[in-house]
């Protein structure tokens, strides 16, 4: 059977691309105003905790995890996994075009593979069957 | 006798990458048992999802290691260079990932799939560099 997906779906897509990577520099963001926590330290990170940037940064990775997790009720992890490294795409992207830094032509490079790795996986089903798994699933899940 | 700092360093990213795959191996069945979420919603709700999702073992067991992932990061990135651990324990989960999709998920994991695997692991090492 062929998957198709919804546009519901395709938005949790692009929501697992943009939530981690924006989420994650957020956090590097905040934690660079708060300084370098260590074992002697471990006071800041309760003082991390009132930092604007690492707020939002929280928020936004409950959402990756929350979208994530809906995203794989709906389809395979081999799927979903190349959606999760474009994030990886977005950080250098917005490195480039945001912060205005220098990208490497290996690092181009890099960006045009997991888009590659998108395209690839995209083309094909979200979910692959296998009834006979369903079947014993659905008995205990539910 | 003293193991060598590279066995330390590379068991730690070992270690922290296997409990990654085990995290989201786990994280996907239970998905996968419950079925899709947005037909939970519509029948039961937003809390009915989130009730159905969190009263599952398998999410709970793969939340928690992703928890447990969280933190021996931090330890391996204390022994390791973020420039080595982050790309390898990326990398090492990707591949990982998707053998134990095939293996243990009974996934398709077809040509098409396995190539889009080795362009992540790829594009992860060059833009890492």
């Amino acid at each position: 059977m062929k998957h198709v997906l919804k546009p519901s779906q395709y938005a949790i897509l692009l929501a697992i691309m943009l939530t981690a990577s924006v989420g994650d520099s957020f956090l590097k963001r905040g934690m660079d105003q708060v300084g370098a926590v260590n074992i002697h330290h471990l006071g800041l990170l309760w003082h991390a905790l009132f930092n604007p940037y690492v707020d939002i940064g929280i928020v936004l990775l409950i959402g990756f995890f929350a979208t994530y997790t809906t995203a794989l009720s709906w389809a395979d992890l081999t799927f979903v996994m190349p959606a999760t490294a474009f994030g990886y795409v977005v950080i250098a992207l917005m490195g480039r075009y945001w912060l205005h830094e220098h990208l490497s032509l290996s690092r181009w490079m890099g960006i045009l593979l997991i888009v590659c790795a998108v395209g690839f996986v995209a083309g094909g089903p979200s979910r692959t069957e296998h009834p006979e798994l369903d079947q014993m699933d659905a008995g205990v899940g539910r | 006798m003293t193991l060598s700092p590279m066995v330390h360093v590379w068991s730690a990213i070992l270690f922290v990458a296997a409990l990654a795959v085990i995290g989201e191996v786990m994280i996907a069945s239970g998905m996968r048992q419950l079925g899709d979420l947005d037909d939970i919603r519509a029948l039961h709700g937003l809390g009915g999802a989130i009730g159905a999702v969190l009263t599952n073992a398998r999410f709970v067991i793969g939340a928690l290691c992703m928890a447990l992932n969280f933190f021996s990061m931090l330890f391996a990135l204390s022994i390791a260079n973020l420039s080595l651990a982050g790309p390898a324990i990326a990398a090492l989960t990707y591949v990982g990932n998707a053998i134990a999709a095939k293996f243990f998920l009974r996934e398709k994991v077809d040509r098409r799939r396995w190539l889009a695997t080795m362009c992540v692991v790829a594009g992860v090492i060059l833009l890492a560099r």
